[in-house]
Parts: C-alpha cells; sequence; structure tokens
C-alpha cells in the first residue's frame, strides 16, 4: 500500500486506468465484430466491403475476426453461456442451414432489409435460389474443382474418371479430408450420371460403391483439411493433382505462377455468404453495414480481387478485371459458361440428413 | 502416575497480557493458518472456476442428455406407455402429445435441435423435423395420425419412434457405446458395429501404441543427452543444456512445419538421399503424413521433457560411486548398469510418464503430420467438438482418456511406486 503514497506511481496508475476508460468510450462509438476465413478471402472483403463502408462512416470500425471455420462451433458456445460477441459471421450454405435450424442467427427478409438491383429486381429475385434458407445472405458462388500440375503429370487430366485413374496418371492426388464432393465424385467416375448421384448414394450399395472406387487410390491420396493446403502440396510437388476451392488455385496459378492448371469438369457449386448472429449487440448497425456490403456494385467489385462469382444475378456484368493483374476476371469464375459445362449442385438437405453416418464411416474407412 | 502429577505446574502459563499460553498459540496458528489459507485461495478459486467447473461441464455432456425429454415433454411421456416390442405404430392420443410439442417448440425452433440430435442415431431424422417444425402446426383438428403421416410417411414407421423413446430419457449411456463402438439399438439392444463403421477403439490402442513408441525414443535420445549434460564441467554443460532448452522455447507450430520441410517428398531428407544416389527419384520415402511422420515429430517436440527430469536426478548422484564400483573390480559397463543406472530410476518414470501423458493428449502435431494413420484419438475428439458437433460424443471419448490416463497412472504406482518419481 505504500506504494501509492508515491505520488508519481499513482499518478501514472491514475492516468492508465483513464486511458483504459478512454479506450472503451472510444469502442462504443461503433465497433462490428465480422467473422470471416482469413488469407485472401478476407482480404478481398477488406477491400470490397469494409474499407469504402468505413470510408463513408467514419464512426464505424469493422474488425475482422478469422475463425470462419470453426464458425458453428464457436456461435454455439456463445450463444450457450449468452454473451454473443459477432456481429456478422460467414458461412458456407450447409452451416447457415444449421444454425437457422437451431435458431442461433437471424431470418432476414430479404426484400425489406438488403438493396434491390440497380434495375430495380427485389433482392429475393436477385439472388434467386441462392437463398437456401431464410437465414442466408448469398455472397458467393464458389466451386471446389481440381487443379493438376502441368509439368509433373503424365498427360493433362480430361475428366473426373482420369482422378481415378492411376495408369493414366500415376502420382499422388489431395482430395479434403470428408466424404461430402469425394462421394460423389467417385460415383460420376465410376459412371453413374449426374442426375441418379444422390439417388445410388442414397441406397447402402451406392454407398459401398463410392467407397470401393475410392479405394482404388486410396493409398495415393494425401487428404487435406484447410483450404490454404491444396495449393501448398501442388506447388511442393507432393500431389500431381489436388482438389481445392476454385478461388485459390486461381491465387496460385495468376498471382503466384506455379505450373498449375485447373479442370473445371464436375466441379462442385457451393454458395458462401452472411449470417447473423442471434444476440448480436449491434443488430442495426450491423444489418446497415449488410444492406450496403450485399449490394450489386459491392459484390461485382470483390471479383476484382478473388475469382468467386457474385452472388447476384445483376452483378455478373459488372465483374471487371483484376484489381492488380489486370486481367479479365470472367473467364476465371467458377460460372463461366466455358468451366461450367459440367457442374453438380451439392445436395444440401441430402448430406444434412446422412452426414453424421457417413462421416463415422469416412473416418473409418481411413483408418 | 502420581509423580506425573506433580510434576506438572500447578499454575496455567500465560503471556505478559495474562491470556493462557496455550490459547495464544492456538490463536497464532489459526491465524496462521487462516493467512496460509488466504494466500492459497486465489490459485484455489482460480482452478476451480477455469478448470474444474469447465472440465466438470464438459464431461457431464457425456451423460446427459435433454433435448428430447425437455423439446418433445408430452410425447416423451406418452411414450413410456407404449410396448415398442409389438411393431405397432403408438397410439392417437401419442401422436395429439406430439403435434401439440412440435407446435409449442415451432415458435422458437427447438424442433430442429430434436432433429439434430436424433440424427446421430438415424440417417433422416433431421429432415424429418425440419418439415415437421414447418408443418405439423397446420394441423388443427385430429384425428392426428393420419394427419402426421401424410405430412411424412416416416411418422408410419416404428423404428422413427423407438429411436424417440431410445433418447427420450434425460441421461443416456448412448454416446458412452458409440465411443466403444457399439451402439445402444432402439429398443435398448447393444450391438458392436459393423467392421466398417468401427474406429475408437482401434484408434485408442494406436495412441497408446503411438505414445509408448514416443516415449521410447525420447529415452533412447534423451538419457545419453542428459549424462552428458549431468556429467560435463558447468560451464559446457550450461551451453549443452541450452542447447536442449532453445527448441523448447520455440514455437510448437514452428517446429512442426520444419519437420514437414525436412520429411516431405520433395523435402531437404529426400533431395538429399535422391542427391547421393541412396534411392532413386520415383521412390522417395514417405516420412510424412502418416505414423513415421507423428512419431519422429513428436518424439523431437517431447524429448525436453524426458531430458530435464534425467539430468535433475542424474546431477544428483554423485561421480564417486560408479569409481567406488570400478576400483572394487567391476567392468566399467556393469558398473555403469547396476550402480549408475538404478539411481536414475525416478528420473526415467518422471520423464516417461511426463512425456507419455502429455502424447497421449497430443493433437496439433498429429494433426498436421499425421495423415490418416499418425492421427490420435484427441484428434478425433476435436473432430466431434468443432466440426461435426456431437459433443455428447466428444465428452464421452474425452472421459475415457483421462480414465485411460489414471488407470495408467494407478497401474505405473502400483508397479514402480509414484514416490518413486523426482520431477526436479
Amino acid at each position: 500500500m505504500k506504494l501509492l503514497h508515491s505520488p508519481k506511481i499513482f499518478a501514472s496508475i491514475t492516468g492508465a486506468a483513464l486511458l483504459v476508460a478512454g479506450g472503451f468510450a472510444a469502442t462504443q462509438a461503433q465497433e462490428l465484430t465480422v467473422v470471416s476465413w482469413g488469407g485472401a478471402y478476407s482480404a478481398s472483403q477488406q477491400k470490397a466491403y469494409h474499407d469504402p463502408y468505413m470510408a463513408a462512416n467514419p464512426g464505424v470500425t469493422i474488425v475482422n475476426d478469422d475463425s470462419a471455420s470453426e464458425g458453428v462451433a464457436k456461435l454455439r458456445a456463445q450463444a450457450e453461456v449468452g454473451n454473443v460477441t459477432w456481429d456478422l459471421l460467414d458461412a458456407i450454405a450447409a452451416d447457415a442451414i444449421t444454425l437457422c435450424d437451431e435458431g442461433l442467427i437471424e431470418e432476414i427478409d430479404h426484400d425489406a432489409m438488403l438493396a434491390a438491383a440497380p434495375d430495380g429486381t427485389p433482392a429475393s429475385q436477385d439472388f434467386g435460389e441462392l437463398i437456401v434458407s431464410p437465414c442466408f445472405v448469398p455472397q458467393i458462388v464458389y466451386s471446389t474443382t481440381f487443379g493438376y500440375r502441368t509439368d509433373l503429370v503424365a498427360s493433362a487430366p480430361t475428366g473426373i474418371a482420369d482422378v481415378f485413374d492411376l495408369n493414366k496418371i500415376p502420382g499422388k492426388r489431395s482430395l479434403e479430408k470428408k466424404p461430402i464432393n469425394n462421394m460423389e465424385w467417385a460415383l460420376l467416375a465410376d459412371g453413374v450420371s449426374a442426375d441418379a448421384v444422390y439417388d445410388v448414394l442414397d441406397t447402402p450399395e451406392g454407398v459401398s460403391q463410392a467407397f470401393a472406387k475410392l479405394d482404388t487410390i486410396k493409398d495415393q491420396v494425401v487428404w487435406w483439411t484447410r483450404g490454404a493446403q491444396p495449393p501448398q502440396l501442388l506447388a511442393d510437388g507432393e500431389v500431381v493433382m489436388a482438389s481445392a476451392y476454385n478461388g485459390r488455385l486461381f491465387s496460385a496459378i495468376e498471382e503466384e505462377k506455379q505450373p498449375i492448371a485447373m479442370m473445371w469438369e464436375w466441379q462442385v457449386f457451393d454458395i458462401d455468404g452472411w449470417v447473423v448472429p442471434v444476440g448480436t449487440p449491434n443488430k442495426d448497425a450491423v444489418l446497415t453495414y449488410l444492406k450496403f456490403a450485399t449490394d450489386t456494385q459491392r459484390l461485382a467489385d470483390q471479383a476484382k480481387y478473388i475469382s468467386y462469382g457474385p452472388a447476384r444475378l445483376s452483378s455478373a456484368p459488372l465483374v471487371g478485371k483484376h484489381d492488380t493483374l489486370g486481367i479479365d476476371m470472367a473467364p476465371h469464375m467458377p460460372t463461366d459458361p466455358n468451366n461450367a459445362k459440367n457442374t453438380l449442385l451439392f445436395n444440401y438437405e441430402w448430406w444434412a440428413d446422412n452426414q453424421d453416418d457417413l462421416n463415422e464411416r469416412f473416418n473409418s474407412w481411413l483408418q | 502416575m502420581a509423580s506425573v502429577e506433580t510434576a506438572q505446574p500447578k499454575e496455567v502459563l500465560t503471556t505478559v497480557d495474562g491470556t493462557p499460553l496455550k490459547v495464544s498459540l492456538a490463536r497464532a496458528l489459526r491465524r496462521e493458518k487462516l493467512r496460509a489459507a488466504l494466500l492459497v485461495a486465489p490459485l484455489f478459486l482460480y482452478i476451480t472456476i477455469t478448470f474444474f467447473f469447465p472440465i466438470g461441464d464438459m464431461l457431464f455432456r457425456g451423460v446427459e442428455d435433454p433435448i428430447v425429454s425437455s423439446n418433445l415433454p408430452n410425447t416423451a411421456k406418452e411414450l413410456q406407455r407404449w410396448d415398442d416390442t409389438t411393431n405397432e405404430l403408438p397410439d392417437e392420443q401419442t401422436f395429439a402429445a406430439l403435434v401439440a410439442d412440435v407446435t409449442a417448440g415451432a415458435k422458437d425452433k427447438l424442433i430442429t435441435r430434436v432433429g439434430k440430435r436424433l440424427n446421430y442415431e438415424k440417417p433422416g431424422m433431421s429432415s424429418l423435423f425440419r418439415k415437421s417444425q414447418r408443418r405439423l402446426p397446420r394441423i388443427e383438428e385430429g384425428p392426428f395420425k393420419e394427419a402426421v403421416i401424410k405430412v411424412d410417411k416416416k411418422w408410419g414407421d416404428v423404428e422413427t419412434w423407438k429411436v424417440i423413446k431410445t433418447f427420450s430419457p434425460p441421461y443416456t449411456s448412448g454416446y458412452f457405446f458409440h465411443a466403444i463402438d457399439m451402439k445402444l439399438e432402439p429398443g435398448g439392444d447393444i450391438r458392436l458395429k459393423g467392421e466398417d463403421e468401427r474406429i475408437y477403439l482401434q484408434l485408442f490402442w494406436k495412441t497408446l501404441y503411438l505414445s509408448g513408441l514416443i516415449t521410447l525414443f525420447t529415452l533412447i535420445l534423451g538419457y545419453p543427452i542428459a549424462y552428458l549434460l549431468a556429467t560435463l564441467p558447468l560451464k559446457t554443460g550450461n551451453v549443452l543444456l541450452m542447447l536442449v532448452l532453445l527448441p523448447f522455447w520455440t514455437s510448437l507450430l514452428v517446429r512442426t512445419t520444419s519437420w514437414i520441410a525436412l520429411l516431405q517428398r520433395e523435402g531437404v531428407i529426400n533431395d538429399l538421399l535422391v542427391a547421393i544416389g541412396f534411392i532413386d527419384t520415383e521412390n522417395r520415402l514417405a516420412m510424412i503424413h502418416n505414423a513415421t511422420g507423428t512419431v519422429v515429430a513428436m518424439t523431437h517436440i517431447l524429448l525436453p521433457f524426458m531430458i530435464l527430469p534425467l539430468y535433475s536426478v542424474m546431477k544428483t548422484i554423485p561421480p564417486s560411486y560408479v569409481r567406488a564400483g570400478i576400483s572394487l573390480g567391476a567392468h566399467p559397463f556393469s558398473a555403469f548398469w547396476k550402480v549408475y543406472a538404478p539411481n536414475t530410476v525416478p528420473g526415467i518414470g518422471a520423464g516417461g510418464i511426463l512425456v507419455f501423458i502429455l502424447a497421449i493428449g497430443y493433437y496439433i502435431t498429429p494433426a498436421l503430420v499425421g495423415g490418416t494413420s499418425g492421427t490420435f484419438i484427441s484428434n478425433l475428439i476435436a473432430y466431434h467438438v468443432s466440426v461435426s458437433l456431437n459433443w455428447g460424443l466428444a465428452a464421452a471419448l474425452g472421459i475415457m482418456l483421462l480414465g485411460l490416463v489414471l488407470v495408467l497412472y494407478i497401474v505405473y504406482d502400483k508397479i514402480v511406486g509414484i514416490d518413486n518419481m523426482k520431477l526436479g
């Protein structure tokens, strides 16, 4: 206690306390915590959405949190203790459906809360069927597709069957460590038609057929769990081909000039978008931001920085050139007609029902 | 006895202010104890609040299963009357209770949670409850049975009702059976899962085996180093000790990723082996993304935990013991083996148990370098916490892991004796 009598120390402690209090006062102005995926993806959002919004609204600070890959688990934990600190979460469609089911995210009235297209088309029509859940505001269309090392493959793969053909293309390949997508690809490579994939998977024989096909390449597969891994594995020459998110492959090919090429056949489309956690302390502020960040121009702007397709129909014509490379972005979009000859739309409903079971089987199969 | 009596002083000893010495002493001791307790209190509170409560709460989830009973209370009650062995659907009253429960819970989306929970047990429950949450509240009057089955024909399947009944008590042993590759069947039967669904027992065994291997390797590598450290002159010994501690201060992730750079197919070691012609480039060794990678990286990471206890024990062994043995005619090796080595057992025990217990719960390193054959049970616990979100199963697996460590600790105590361990 004696220490406090020293005026100098006392003054500095009071000073520090005042600083802390001042800091709290300043943050109360308006701070939005936006949770996203980090890396190149968050950077594209920063440039396309956050920076212009903060420039227009000096009172608002947007703070990035890169924990979207554990978004569902963390939001659930926050809701359980009744202390939701996130204002906006970037989630893939399947997670948005789960969170909406559990009542952890707000339902959105798309037409009332979001901007209409420049020609007046209401938001719900502009996003169309990409609104897979009433809580979900679509942002981008991305695809999981294949990249291969042009200098290491015996011959360039031309279709999904080549991924499973060790004679035509020997060498290791990398796939995501979960049954989703891999099961579908295995069946397609085995000659099942795209329309019938989920019908076949719905039977025990179909599941066995998919695993049997995966068995043929099992000992040549390096499994990845994070989006950044497959481009790295390709760049290191650890694998000759890999499934990956198309935007990650784009940066490896165009920005880092790696000898990698894309194989678009049977790319699987998925949607990523925003959800608003129930219980966010800044609901009004975040909805204002959301309206801005998902308008036609902003979604088109994001495509300047990363090769994911904007979720609004009205944004597509506005997609221009890459911000620094100056190349046309349209041919690199998964939705470009040349790339989208054969595509599979991921069946959310089916996976919601069967993923618990198949994950278990898949994990057991891996051992 | 009498002599003792007389030997005692007649007057009670007092302090200066007149209080009896005994009372005064007791007071002083009490104050002392109170002070000690107060000093310990912050740590005690800290550990209770940040460690025991959360862990206890998390572990409790392994048996707690309130979702069905709290969200479908009337249905659960009605189902108690239902005999699930008859293969007949529950009666109209149960269906009415279901509609009432779903109507009550639909507004707050409580019903889809039931679906999510039951989907762990039977595929298809998730969509059934999502659909029912939307459509059952629209049924306004009976007969409910037909109307409900019209919404989804799965309601006309006895299996659906059996699953609900099996998981309607607020506590379940289902997660534990899952954790040992068994399944609690609707109706209460327990069966071993099919061969292509088993995973956990094998993984527990693999975790134990690899952790044992890692402990053995750290001992083989660490023992000579600790010996060297303990016997070198203090100055050189300290420099060496720094070298041991240096990796200890380096980030775990950095050390793990360095191993990836070294061991991968196009990595330093493979390049070197190809360059000297030991292997050709087609047959590069697979040293990472498998069990080898896990063992190599974890042996390196856990090595200091073996060396430090060994070193602290070896330093206390006087060099004169071995000298005496040799001067009495023992071969230097047998002097080492019979005199020196037994004295290091407390260090081996401490290092061994430290490394083994740390290894058994390790998760970052196996996740990064383990591929599929080198993953541990903790990786699957993490998977169920953050990906599949089956926290009940994660808790059950966690309890089993904790139990396993405790059992091993007791076995160790029985065989070697815990007093025989020296941590520093």
